[in-house]
């Protein structure tokens, strides 16, 4: 059953990459198509790495347990959409300049943001196996509380960019704040860790 | 005799035709928060704005301009679904789609302040104070793309000779439209509304700045500042500020929004300078609107030739 739900679930993740090369293929990216392609894949990049980092609240509040199969997956499809952000800004907009992109990842705090969340999204997505994943044992788990380090960074990196209106930023660093708070409240208050898991007799 | 009995509609229960126009309004204004409510979390992919569009004038017997340039012209889509105008919406797209909103007639300007003949214009009598001319203009906005515009208008300097400005008028003021049931942006601060900007007066009688009301020989779309604008072309977008109400000479610099907004990031004067950086951007190089490799920037976007001498001795460093 659960096997179905990832079909569906892998399929919903590239419809927006269906998006993207249909509005492309239709001429439909308007006069910048460039800094459309940009934002599109930073906004769906930040969105995936939100969504991944839902899954846990999620799971916890509402007993779905099989939930965290899906985790790895909406990892990757964030990391793909970051990658696919990269290329762009890299090949399209600056054409392997690569002086200019060096100077620009030391220079403009917007983009070194943006680029340390891109790196450190590296060895998050290789050590995703499940061979990487038995091998790094417990240190797995500390390596992979980077994702909280790319969700910042990627936020700012948003933040930072924007000329005037913040609100969309604003937006994605709020969701942020609530997925975080979802932890540090899990965390120190037993108390409310204890209800969320319910009678033990209904516990899986 | 037969006489017909009129309709069984009492004319009690006519709507009003104002609170019918409310109506159609306020569809519009659902369907359009709806769409922009969409858009804050989905990430619209689409930059193209399909706008319906107001009846435009054509203008006859436009004079040509040594000013022109001869560069490939952008065409009139990407002119017209292209835009920053944030009283209309902060995406590129918005300001064509809420186009709809900005009903430019009637509309008057007033030209005020230190002058001997102030007087409240309207829009059909100003523009046909001075010949229109056609000024094909490179315009680079300080986001780093750029585009080539062949505008309507007439010098600024046109009108301002017209008002026989004092000995105390050192500087131009411009305050731009504002009226949030008409710009449905200015519902949020942004920026501080109305826009303002200003130009010193020598930059304002410069034969290169114009008040523009028309584009590619037609009058202008409300998304590209209709019924009137400014368009000063070696210096950054923002500085042409559009659909304006005010023109107003003073003594002292006058406040310009972005600069105010944040001031270490948009200068008054804001001259296309590769040299000088944005803060959190470099402005070396841009893009054509059109083209796939960036070209490099040029100083006073090409019109050194002509402006230069307005700046000479200034420290542009400090003064960007």
């Amino acid at each position: 059953m659960f096997h179905y739900i990832k079909i569906i679930a892998f399929t919903a993740c590239l419809v927006p990459l269906g998006q993207l090369i249909y509005n492309a293929a239709t001429n439909n990216l308007g006069a910048n198509p460039i800094e459309a392609i940009t934002r599109f894949t930073g906004s769906w990049a930040l969105i995936f790495i939100l969504v991944t980092l839902g899954v846990t609240p999620v799971r916890k509040t509402t007993g779905w347990n099989d939930l965290v199969k899906l985790r790895r997956m909406l990892g990757l499809f964030a990391f793909f959409y970051a990658s696919l952000h990269f290329a762009t800004y890299f090949a399209l907009d600056h054409f392997f300049d690569f002086a200019t992109i060096a100077k620009d990842v030391v220079k403009r705090p917007y983009v070194t943001a943006g680029f340390t969340a891109f790196v450190l999204m590296v060895p998050l997505a290789i050590t995703s196996t499940k061979a990487m994943i038995r091998r790094l044992g417990r240190r797995w788990q500390q390596l992979h509380y980077l994702v909280y380090v790319v969700a910042v960074a990627g936020v700012l990196h948003f933040y930072w960019l924007v000329k005037a209106d913040t609100r969309r930023p604003v937006l994605y660093g709020s969701v942020l704040a609530v997925l975080l708070g979802c932890r540090v409240v899990s965390k120190w208050s037993p108390a409310l860790a204890l209800r969320r898991k319910g009678p033990a007799g209904l516990a899986r | 005799m037969l006489i017909k009995k009129p309709g069984d509609i009492k004319s009690s229960e006519i709507t009003p035709k104002e609170l019918y126009l409310n109506r159609r309004q306020f569809i519009l204004a659902a369907s359009a928060s709806a769409i922009s409510a969409g858009a804050l979390f989905g990430a619209g992919v689409s930059g193209a704005a399909a706008a319906e569009t107001p009846a435009r004038e054509k203008f006859k017997d436009l004079r040509k301009s040594p000013y022109s340039t001869s560069e490939k012209l952008n065409s009139f889509k990407d002119i017209t679904t292209y835009n920053n105008f944030y009283e209309l919406g902060t995406d590129k797209g918005d300001p064509a789609r809420n186009a709809k909103y900005l009903a430019v007639r009637p509309w008057t300007v007033a030209v005020e302040g230190e002058v001997k003949k102030p007087k409240l214009y309207d829009i059909d009598e100003l523009i046909r104070i001075a010949p229109l001319e056609e000024r094909i203009y490179r315009l680079r906005c300080v986001e780093a793309w750029s585009m080539v515009i062949p505008w309507v208008g007439f010098p600024l300097a046109s009108l301002i000779r017209l008002t026989e400005p004092t000995g105390n008028a050192k500087f131009v003021q411009f305050v731009a439209v504002h009226d949030p049931k008409r710009l449905p942006g200015q519902k949020f601060p942004v920026l501080d509304w109305p826009y303002v900007e200003g130009l010193r007066m020598d930059e304002a009688m410069h034969p290169l700045t114009i008040l523009s009301v028309g584009l590619y020989g037609e009058t202008l779309l409300p998304q590209n500042g209709a019924p009137i604008r400014l368009v000063v072309p070696w210096k950054y977008g923002f500085k042409s500020i559009k659909s304006i109400v005010k023109i107003r000479l003073v003594e002292t610099q006058p406040p310009n929004s972005w600069n105010s907004m944040q001031p270490q990031e948009y200068g008054f004067y804001s001259n296309v300078n590769p040299e000088v950086d944005h803060p959190r951007w470099s402005q070396a190089t841009e893009r054509r609107i059109g083209e796939f490799f960036r070209r490099k920037t040029l100083m006073f976007n090409g019109y050194g030739e002509h402006v230069a001498a307005l700046y000479k001795g200034m420290d542009l460093k400090k003064y960007y």
